[in-house]
């Protein structure tokens, strides 16, 4: 079965497909008081099978359609190392690269990952041994309690990527998005310096 | 958060049929687009938004909607771009810094990874009683239900364009860059294409706050439009409550042409202290053509801010707003271009 009967196209629109599906919610669904009313209907699960990589790997599910890809990652796929904070995109404990790019999994709908590559902490080190952003927060210091760390090193690894860690000012705007409550914030600095060199070394 | 379907465009034209709904209040439209979600996302965990339908659009258009390119009537910037794209494009960071600047100075790098520009320029407001339901009182989410905000906390609102009715600031930054240039918003409805001035896109909460743009059910944002440009001597500076990834207490996008002291060209919009992208029309008049001192600057801010209305915990940010829209000018003209 393909994962993509969710699809929205002309022609399915036209043909009545999915047109059918959407007119029957854009009438069902009205303002807030009768959505409250309708609440025995609406409170049903949406279940939609996607299939999306994660750590190199294929996975195929049905998920909900309100399921984070963090709560998916966490819950789903035991993979426990993204860790959730704030769960409102404001403390960047989730980030994970999302076909290569440091973004939000839990502002991100499981469903709106289908079909992208996600890697997490787990799929950063090669079988070589730790990356180098692992290696260098361990040789700095750079936490306390730990519980932002992994999202600290995924977004430090993209933010050396991107070539936004060339000063340790640039280095702390473009990791403002990852809070630390232990303030770790020097020895994280350090850690980046210390791993972009030898990042870049390859 | 409530259940609801969830789908993706890539056709344009399929998208747009799909929102057709008209609704209450905006906040509350039943089919919602969804760029990066940034926004969208967060409210629905609030319960804010409450869509039966979200449409994913961030491929629609493939690459028609993602391109940077110069042509005659101007620079054109497709909507599907993320924040981080086109901060980071080359051509934007020497020709267009203030487009540059509003974008790397919001939010985060995940966020600017995940945004879309056009979405971005549709963000809601953070006031938070719009942003907690438990809060009866919100013109925005329930006309006519009262303004929580006017004798609220109300440190964060807005002290120019506000009314009775809504006093809430208008969180972006970007927005004000492009009314400072004069963009263009080009838009796609079920009736085909058309074009606005940006400056006409957000509505000032007078009588119906509720209704936030002017776009109409199923419109969607495809590109921007800058004519007349380049702007080489142009920047944003954003003061805020911490350096980085916070939203503006007051902030002045300014692009210049001068000639020695004398502006040729002066455009200067603000931000962080109004409820829509907010053009100092007033103080622009004032400067245009004339020598720039910041004697005169200090007089054309207060002109701008003649009719601010300011409340209990928000009055700083008159004298804030006026320091900013100098600092703002003053820098721009020191820039090395």
């Amino acid at each position: 079965m393909k994962d993509d009967f969710f699809e929205l196209s002309r022609r399915g629109l036209l043909s009545g497909g999915v047109a059918a599906a959407s007119a029957a919610t854009v009438l069902r669904a009205g303002p807030a008081k009768a959505q409250a009313d309708d609440a025995a209907v609406n409170d049903q699960p949406r279940l939609q099978d996607i299939t999306l990589t994660v750590n190199g790997e294929q996975r195929r599910m049905a998920v909900d359609t309100r399921m984070s890809l963090s709560d998916l990652l966490r819950e789903r796929l035991g993979l426990r190392g993204t860790k959730v904070g704030c769960d409102m995109g404001q403390c960047g404990a989730c980030t994970v690269h999302i076909d290569g790019k440091r973004e939000l999994s839990c502002l991100t709908p499981a469903v709106a990952a289908a079909r992208r590559e996600v890697t997490t902490i787990e799929g950063l080190a090669g079988t070589a041994g730790l990356h180098p952003m692992q290696q260098a927060f361990i040789d700095n210091d750079a936490f306390q309690c730990g519980y932002c760390t992994p999202g600290q090193i995924m977004s430090a690894v993209a933010c050396v990527d991107e070539g936004h860690a060339r000063t340790d000012a640039e280095i702390r705007e473009y990791m403002s998005g990852n809070l630390c409550r232990c303030a770790a914030y020097p020895n994280i600095v350090a850690a980046i310096n210390q791993a972009r060199s030898s990042m870049e070394r390859g | 958060m409530r259940p609801y379907d969830y789908s993706r465009a890539t056709e344009p034209l399929a998208a747009v049929q799909a929102v057709t709904t008209p609704a209450p209040a905006h906040v509350l439209a039943p089919i919602q687009y969804m760029g990066g979600g940034t926004n969208l996302i967060d409210l629905m965990k609030l319960d804010v938004m409450r869509p039966d339908g979200v449409v994913d659009i961030k491929q629609v258009g493939g690459e028609t909607y993602r391109q940077v390119r110069q042509t005659q009537d101007g620079l054109r910037i497709g909507a599907m771009l993320t924040m981080a794209e086109l901060a980071d494009n080359a051509l934007i960071a020497r020709d267009y810094p203030v487009l540059r600047d509003g974008l790397w100075k919001a939010a985060s790098a995940q966020l600017r990874n995940m945004a879309r520009l056009g979405g971005n320029v549709l963000q809601r407001t953070r006031c938070p009683y719009f942003r907690d339901v438990t809060y009866r009182e919100c013109n925005k989410r329930e006309p006519g239900s009262g303004c929580a905000a006017q004798d609220g906390h109300n440190r964060i609102h807005a002290v120019l364009g506000g009314s009775e009715q809504c006093i809430a600031t208008y969180a972006g930054d970007w927005g004000q860059t492009l009314i400072a240039l004069d963009a263009v918003v080009e838009v796609l409805g079920s009736a085909g294409p058309r074009s606005l001035r940006f400056a006409d896109l957000h509505r000032k909460p007078v009588n119906d706050p509720h209704i936030e743009t002017t776009l109409t059910p199923g419109e969607l944002i495809t590109g921007f439009l800058i004519p007349g440009g380049p702007w080489p001597r142009s920047s944003y500076v954003k003061v805020r409550d911490r350096e980085s990834y916070a939203f503006a207490n007051a902030s002045a996008a300014v692009a210049l042409r001068m000639e020695g002291d004398v502006a040729q060209e002066i455009r200067i919009a603000l931000g962080g202290m109004t409820t829509t992208p907010w053009r100092a029309s007033r103080a622009e008049a004032m400067l245009r053509g004339n020598r720039i001192t910041e004697e005169v600057l200090w007089t054309a801010a207060e002109a701008e801010f003649a009719d601010a209305r300011p409340l209990e915990h928000n009055a700083f940010k008159v004298p804030l707003g006026k320091a900013t829209l100098v600092r703002g000018v003053l820098e721009t003209m020191a820039m090395e271009v």
